[in-house]
């Protein structure tokens, strides 16, 4: 899962005002908010900016191999042009590992989603008892790193091992067998589920908890019910929000890796290129063709970048209009 | 006080990390009156106590052994000091399916001039496998994995069936075991284990790659490896043994609990038995790998890896001496299997390093003697440069034929494995030959 801090607007009016407080100096030192930037700007250059461009410069090499292979002088580093973007586009995996990503995203993100909106309206309600308690244990389990609740899952999915199979063979079903090609997409959504639906539901009861009380108490003296607040009031207020875990939704789901990669060994049907994401790390290190392992790189970020934004344009304007 | 003790820590650590930068430092450097410096990565356990033995006897070389993760990440890491072209050690431990990666990246030196007289000391297999079946020499063998049968014997006993002598008794036995018991199975086809489909193509008499001129060939998809994959297909269509992978939490606890009664291994599997499956100690036998053909006997290996010289080395003389001595000695040999835990691919090692069996098949006083059998008629087997590529399409595609349990599903896996394997090479501009 990939995470930003949410920046509340509360931090960035106080930024606004001490910048405010003393306008004198600041335009008189042009130079210091400069000064302030520039370790963010190296950072972010260093860590950021440069791998990308090295990124794209590797995706327009290629080492050329010639004769058997042996010796220093078969190997020489020549220029590429496209043609490691149309054998990525052209690979008879990459369409496969396309669709079932889609797959998989059609499955995680509205259940997800909808999981965590239904408990973030549900702790809000205040009908729930215990909300303090029920809100940690639903976000505990993004606290645990995606390689490990794979393992977990692992374990809980091996029919030999697993004490969910024991109790459906004490009671004489026979367990599913979670690692078939038919079931093993689920298997795997079912741990992002897991794993997300807490932290987003801390977004949107974050959001909620923004609401004036007011505004539920008037509709429910005009006679409103708990379910029309929700959908009326609620819902529409934290629409940003929505969006938002909608679009750190989608690009975790473009980056799919770490749950299918730890469950690869315990399974015949996790293939090496089952995601985009995997591509990568095959070309990388199984084939050790870092030049195409870059360009796949190139395509996926192209493509995140592409839909993440693409979707901000389609519903932006709609969205964000209450908070102008 | 408590500062003092503090003070005497901090002090005792920086002369620690002094000393560690400086071993570094100098490694492949000479210190002093001509003394060199060698360094050796190695992930065999206890293998500095066995190097231990060669620096007290030759003050002028010395190794500085550097322990090491596994195959995998040390031929990454050794890879990436070859590219950035420093910091590789001068003694290298390569498993032998890396040998062909390794020299295309020239990562590993050719020591021909060397030990090209050794030969006759290693089984053929083992040889040909740091020759690439070519006059160049990239490394002595130091292990090998002979493979062999292990079987629960009170669950043959009970069943009144003797250890397979063929594979068409082997198929009897999964049939008789799993219609005894519905739960029980003779062994598993794992799409997770290559190296071990690869040993069993190998006894078939198959050799995945060739050189041939100034060519590679790739004969994945040969005569040889279709009869070994119709065969498994087969045992996995009919369901007379499992089709889920080796080496997961599952199939430990399926040895553990008498689910999987036997298993077709290698000389080293009494270590991953006694990890995994602890409370059947006592009820494991072992036999030589069944045959195709009686008459013709044929062995096959799984793991297995030599030590080789790489190419950064300054020292490439005394690096030789080095390995020599230690996979052909006979005091270093016994180092090797007693304290490292290593199976040496030096012929005569059974007689004098391995004399009783391992602890976990201490009734079984021909333990080893049954392992020199299996190694000494193993085929000779070549890896490719591309043995990665090969090996992932090998779990991709009989990944999917175990899953379909379908025979003709496993034989077409294999021309899949082929064609993989061949447009990748030739995409990388090998020369491929067909």
């Amino acid at each position: 899962m990939t995470t930003l801090p949410a920046v509340t607007p509360a931090a960035e009016r106080s930024a606004v005002t001490t910048a405010a407080d003393r306008p004198g100096r600041g335009r008189r030192r042009s130079g210091t908010p400069y000064a302030f930037l520039a370790p963010a700007l190296m950072l972010f250059t260093a860590f950021l900016g440069a791998p990308v461009v090295y990124a794209g410069y590797l995706s327009v090499r290629r080492v050329k191999i010639s004769g058997l292979g042996l010796g220093r002088s078969s190997r020489v580093e020549q220029w590429a042009g496209l043609s490691n973007y149309t054998r990525v586009l052209t690979d008879s995996e990459f369409l496969p590992s396309v669709g079932r990503i889609a797959l998989y995203g059609l499955i995680v993100v509205p259940l997800m989603l909808g999981g965590a909106l239904l408990m973030a309206l549900l702790i809000d309600g205040g009908r729930s008892r215990a909300g303090g308690f029920a809100r940690t244990a639903i976000f505990l389990p993004y606290a645990v790193p995606a390689v490990i609740a794979s393992l977990l899952w692992g374990f809980l999915y091996l029919p030999r091992i697993s004490p969910i199979a024991d109790v459906l063979n004490s009671a004489g079903l026979s367990a599913p067998n979670v690692f078939s090609s038919s079931w093993v997409l689920y298997a795997v959504a079912n741990i992002a589920i897991w794993g997300g639906m807490g932290f987003n539901m801390i977004v949107l009861y974050t959001a909620l908890r923004t609401i004036p009380g007011e505004l539920s108490e008037a509709a429910r003296i005009d006679g409103a019910s708990d379910v029309q607040i929700a959908l009326r009031i609620k819902i529409p207020v934290i629409l940003p929000s929505l969006i938002m875990t909608f679009v750190f939704s989608l690009i975790a789901t473009l980056q799919v890796f770490a749950e299918p990669m730890t469950l690869r060994p315990l399974a015949n049907t996790i293939s090496a290129t089952w995601t985009p994401l995997m591509m990568v790390y095959r070309d990388a290190f199984i084939r050790n063709d870092i030049h195409a392992a870059a360009a796949t790189s190139v395509v996926i970020a192209v493509a995140t970048f592409a839909l993440s934004f693409g979707f901000l344009k389609l519903v932006g304007s709609r969205a964000f209009r209450q908070e102008d | 006080m408590r500062k003092a003790i503090g003070g005497a820590l901090a002090a005792a650590l920086l002369l620690l990390a002094a000393g560690c930068s400086g071993s570094d430092d100098d490694s492949g450097g000479t210190t002093g009156g001509g003394k060199v410096e060698l360094t050796y990565w190695s992930w065999a356990p206890n293998m500095d106590k066995v190097v231990e033995g060669w620096n007290a006897g030759h003050p002028d070389i010395h190794v500085t052994v550097n322990k090491q993760d596994g195959g995998d990440p040390a031929v990454t890491k050794l890879l990436t000091a070859i590219k950035a072209g420093s910091g590789a050690p001068d003694v290298m431990q390569a498993e032998y399916q890396k040998i062909p990666t390794l020299v295309s990246a020239d990562a590993i030196a050719d020591v021909a001039g060397e030990a090209g007289t050794l030969k006759a000391k290693f089984p053929d297999s083992a040889w040909n496998a740091v020759t690439l079946g070519s006059e160049s020499v990239y490394g002595i063998p130091q292990d090998s994995g002979p493979m062999m049968f292990y079987y629960r014997a009170d669950v043959f006993g009970k069943l009144q069936i003797s250890p397979p002598a063929t594979w068409d008794q082997y198929a009897d036995a999964a049939r008789k075991i799993h219609s005894a018991n519905r739960k029980q199975y003779l062994g598993t086809f794992s799409a997770n284990d290559p190296g071990w489909f690869a040993g069993l193509a190998q006894q078939a008499g198959a050799s995945w790659w060739g050189v041939q001129g100034d060519s590679w060939t790739v004969n994945i998809n040969d005569a040889a490896t279709q009869k070994v994959a119709g065969y498994w297909g087969g045992l996995v269509q009919e369901g007379v043994i499992a089709n889920t992978p080796m080496y997961t939490p599952d199939w430990n606890a399926a040895l553990n609990d008498g689910t999987q009664v036997g298993w077709l291994s290698a000389v080293w599997a009494p270590g991953v038995l006694e990890g995994n499956a602890a409370s059947t100690k006592g009820r494991w036998k072992v036999a030589a790998l069944p045959q195709w053909d009686p008459a013709k006997p044929a062995g096959g290996n799984w793991g297995g890896s030599a030590t080789s010289v790489t190419t950064q080395s300054k020292h490439k003389k005394q690096a030789v001496e080095f390995i020599t001595w230690l996979n052909t000695d006979p005091a270093a040999l016994k180092a090797l299997a007693g304290t490292a835990n290593i199976y040496p691919a030096a012929t005569d090692a059974t007689s004098t390093a391995l004399t009783s069996p391992p602890a976990f098949f201490a009734d079984q006083k021909d333990f080893y003697a049954i392992a020199a059998e299996a190694g000494k008629v193993s085929n000779p087997f070549t890896y490719g440069p591309n043995v990665n590529v090969a090996y992932s399409a090998y779990n991709d595609a009989f990944g999917k034929a175990a899953e379909a349990k379908q025979s003709a599903a496993f034989t077409g896996a294999l021309a899949t494995m082929q064609s993989t394997t061949v447009s990748d090479m030739k995409t990388a501009g090998f020369k491929v030959a067909g």
